[in-house]
C-alpha cells in the first residue's frame, strides 16, 4: 500500500490516528461515567470500541512503519 | 474541561459535546494538516499535483473514489430518506451504483488510462475536438464550485442545528482546513486524506447499525417493530412496491429505477463525473485503474448498512416521530435530517461521539477535497491552459493548480454565503448539476465505443442533450401538468422526475450525435487509436491468476449484488 517515493504510507499515518483514539474513547469512557445516558450502557460500548481502534492502530502503525529507503 | 473552541458554541443544540470529544475532532484536524505538509516535499510536478503521480494502488485510488462520493450530507441524506422512503434508498447504492463501477472498471477505465489524459474533458478534446471540452470544462468547473459551496452551507447547518456550532465558524475552519491540505500536496494529499477520511466514516458510524440492530431484536425484529409503528411493511421491500408510482412513498415506477437511475444518472456520474473519475485516473498502472472501481463497489454495496439502515432503525426503536423541516420548526420537534445524530447520541457516550462527529466531518471534507482538486484540475489543464495560457511550464501550471485549489475554495464560500442569503438558489444548482450528466454519458460512451461517431456529432449531440434537459426542466416549473408527460405520471416527486429527465436527455443527446455524425466526414481510424474501441489495443492480462484478475472480482461482486436484491426483494 505504500506507493513509489513515499517513505510513510497513509496506513500507517491511520494506524497512528486509530491508535491514539483507541485511549481517548477509553479514557473518555472511564473518566465521564455519562455512559448511562445511552442505551445500552451496561455494554460498556466505548471500551470495547476503544480496545478495538488501539489493536487495530497498533496492527497498521507497526505493519506500515516507515523504513529505511 | 471547557477550551476556548467553545466560545463558538451556542445554546441550542441536539448534542452536547465534552472535551474528549473535542480533542479527537482537533486531533483530526491536525492529522489532515499534517498529511498536506507532509506531501507537500513530494508534490513538485505537475502529474504529482493533478494526477498524484499516477503512483496509487488499486485499494488506494478505489477507497479514495468511493470516500470523494460519500459526503456527510449524503451519509445524513440518505439516513433521512431511509426514514422516510424505507429501504427504497438502497436503490441509490445498489442498482444506482454498482453495474456502473463495474462498467467504468470493465469497458470505460482502459480507454481513459491509454488515452493519458488528465480529465473527462481532457478525453473529450482527444477524441471530438476542443469545442466539446471546452462545453464540458466550464460546465463542470463551474457548477463544481457552486456545488461545493451548498453542501458547505448545508454541512454548516447541520452542525449548528447537531452541535450548535456558529454556522461562519464551521463554513471557514472546515474550509480553510481542505483548502491547505489539497493546495499543498494536490490530488495526493486529498486522495491520501480521503482513505483516511473512509476509515473514520466507518469506524464512527458503524456502531449504530450494530447497536440498533440489538435493540430492534434483529433484522426480522426491526421488520416487525416498523410494520407495527408504520401500520406498513412495505419501508423493508426493495422492489414489490415499484410496480405502480401510488404505491411506494417514492412515487416511482420500477421502470424510473432501472432506467432512469440504474441506467442513465448512476452511468452519468459514475463514469463520467471528474470528481470521481479522477481518483482511479491516479493508479499506476492499467490493472490498478480497473481494479480500483471494482473495489470501490465492494464497499459501496455495504455502505447501506451505515446509512439506510440507521433511518430504517429509527423506525423502529425512536420513540419520537420524525417529520419534515418546516413542521419540525413550528412543533419544536425534530426533523427527517436528524435521523442521524439522534442514533448516535441513542447509542454513543463520550468519547464515541466524538468519533461520530468526527465521522461527519470527514465526509464533509472528503467531499469538498474531491470537489476543489478535480476543479483546480479542470481549470488549469482544460480551460487556462488551452484558452488563456497556452506555453506556461509546468511549474507554473503547478502554481495556478495551487492558487485555484484557494480560489476555489473561496468561490465556495462565497457561495455558501449567496445560499444563506437567497435558498432558492440551491434547488436551482442543484437541477442545474443534473442537466449535464446524463448527456455527457451519452456522448463519453459514443466516443468510446462507436467508431463512427464525429467531432460535430460529438458537441452537438452534448449541447443538445444539455439544452434538451434545462428545456423539460423549464416546461415543468412553468407548467406542473407537464410532469405527466416528462416523468409520465403527474404523481411523480422531485427525484423520479430527475430520472426521466435523465432519460430523455440522454437519448436526445445519442440521437443527435448519430445524425450528425452520419451527416459529416468520419474520422480516420489512424486518429482514434487509444480512444475508441476497436481502434486500441487493451493490454492482455497475460496468464494472470484468476484472483489477479479485474473480469474475476467483478463477477464476484456482481453475483453478491444480485442476491442482495434478491434477499431484499
Amino acid at each position: 500500500m505504500t506507493h513509489g517515493k513515499q517513505e510513510i504510507s497513509v496506513w500507517f499515518f491511520i494506524g497512528v490516528l486509530l491508535f491514539i483514539y483507541g485511549f481517548l474513547i477509553i479514557g473518555a469512557t472511564m473518566t465521564s461515567g455519562a455512559e448511562s445516558n445511552v442505551v445500552f450502557a451496561e455494554y460498556h460500548i466505548g471500551t470495547w470500541w476503544g480496545a478495538l481502534l488501539i489493536v487495530l492502530g497498533a496492527f497498521y502503525s507497526i505493519a506500515f512503519r516507515p523504513k529505511k529507503s | 474541561m471547557q477550551l476556548p473552541f467553545c466560545l463558538f458554541l451556542q445554546s441550542t443544540k441536539l448534542i452536547s459535546l465534552g472535551g474528549w470529544d473535542i480533542a479527537l475532532i482537533a486531533i483530526y484536524f491536525i492529522a489532515v494538516l499534517a498529511i498536506g505538509f507532509y506531501l507537500k516535499g513530494q508534490t513538485n510536478t505537475g502529474e504529482d499535483f493533478f494526477l498524484a503521480g499516477r503512483e496509487m494502488t488499486a485499494w488506494i485510488a478505489g477507497l479514495s473514489f468511493l470516500s470523494a462520493n460519500l459526503g456527510s450530507l449524503e451519509l445524513m441524506g440518505w439516513a433521512a430518506a431511509a426514514y422516510q422512503y424505507g429501504i427504497l434508498g438502497a436503490h441509490w447504492y445498489w442498482i444506482g451504483a454498482i453495474p456502473a463501477m463495474l462498467f467504468l472498471g470493465l469497458v470505460m477505465m482502459p480507454f481513459y488510462y491509454i488515452s493519458k489524459t488528465h480529465s473527462v474533458p481532457g478525453y473529450l478534446k482527444l477524441r471530438f475536438g476542443e469545442s466539446s471540452r471546452l462545453l464540458s470544462a466550464v460546465s463542470f468547473a463551474f457548477m463544481t464550485v457552486l456545488m461545493s459551496g451548498i453542501n458547505m452551507y448545508s454541512m454548516a447547518l447541520v452542525m449548528r442545528v447537531v452541535l450548535g456550532w456558529d454556522i461562519h465558524f464551521s463554513i471557514w475552519v472546515s474550509s480553510l482546513t481542505v483548502a491547505v491540505y489539497v493546495a499543498l500536496g494536490g490530488l495526493r494529499s486529498a486522495i491520501f486524506n480521503e482513505v483516511l477520511q473512509f476509515m473514520l466514516i466507518w469506524l464512527g458510524a458503524l456502531l449504530i447499525p450494530i447497536m440498533g440492530l440489538i435493540e430492534a431484536g434483529g433484522w426480522s425484529g426491526m421488520q416487525q417493530k416498523i410494520a407495527t409503528n408504520m401500520g406498513s411493511d412495505s419501508y423493508t421491500h426493495l422492489w414489490n412496491t415499484l410496480g405502480s408510482f401510488s404505491d411506494n412513498p417514492m412515487g416511482i415506477h420500477w421502470t424510473g429505477i432501472v432506467l432512469g437511475l440504474g441506467f442513465v444518472i448512476s452511468f452519468g456520474y459514475w463514469t463520467t463525473d471528474f470528481l470521481v473519475v479522477q481518483r482511479v485516473l491516479a493508479a499506476k498502472d492499467i490493472r490498478a485503474a480497473k481494479m480500483a472501481p471494482i473495489i470501490a463497489s465492494a464497499f459501496k454495496m455495504f455502505v447501506p448498512f451505515i446509512v439506510i439502515l440507521p433511518g430504517l432503525l429509527a423506525l423502529a426503536v425512536l420513540p419520537m416521530k420524525l417529520t419534515g423541516e418546516e413542521a419540525a420548526v413550528a412543533s419544536g420537534g425534530h426533523s427527517y435530517n436528524e435521523v442521524l445524530p439522534l442514533m448516535l447520541a441513542r447509542y454513543c457516550g463520550p468519547g464515541l461521539l466524538g468519533l461520530g462527529i468526527t465521522a461527519l466531518i470527514a465526509g464533509f471534507m472528503s467531499g469538498m477535497a474531491g470537489n476543489v482538486s478535480a476543479f483546480a484540475t479542470v481549470w488549469t489543464y482544460d480551460i487556462y491552459r488551452s484558452v488563456i495560457k497556452k506555453d506556461g511550464t509546468d511549474a507554473h501550471y503547478v502554481s495556478m493548480g495551487r492558487w485555484c485549489t484557494i480560489l476555489g475554495v473561496l468561490v465556495s464560500i462565497g457561495t455558501a454565503y449567496m445560499v444563506m442569503e437567497f435558498k432558492s438558489i440551491m434547488d436551482y444548482v442543484q437541477a442545474l448539476f443534473s442537466f449535464f450528466i446524463a448527456p455527457l454519458f451519452g456522448t463519453v460512451l459514443l466516443g468510446m465505443l462507436w467508431k463512427r461517431a464525429t467531432p460535430e456529432g460529438g458537441f452537438w449531440g452534448l449541447l443538445a442533450g444539455t439544452v434538451s434537459s434545462i428545456g423539460m426542466w423549464a416546461w415543468v416549473k412553468a407548467d406542473p401538468s407537464a410532469l405527466s408527460i416528462v416523468a409520465l405520471s403527474s404523481r411523480a416527486k422531485d427525484m423520479a422526475e430527475n430520472m426521466y429527465r435523465g432519460l430523455w436527455s440522454w437519448i436526445v443527446c445519442v440521437l443527435v450525435t448519430v445524425i450528425v455524425s452520419y451527416m459529416t466526414k468520419a474520422m480516420p481510424e489512424s486518429a482514434l487509436n487509444g480512444l475508441v474501441y476497436g481502434c486500441t489495443e487493451i493490454p492482455s492480462e497475460g496468464d494472470a491468476p484468476l484472483y489477479a484478475r479485474p473480469i474475476f472480482w467483478a463477477i464476484v461482486v456482481a453475483a453478491v449484488f444480485a442476491l442482495l436484491n434478491i434477499i431484499f426483494w
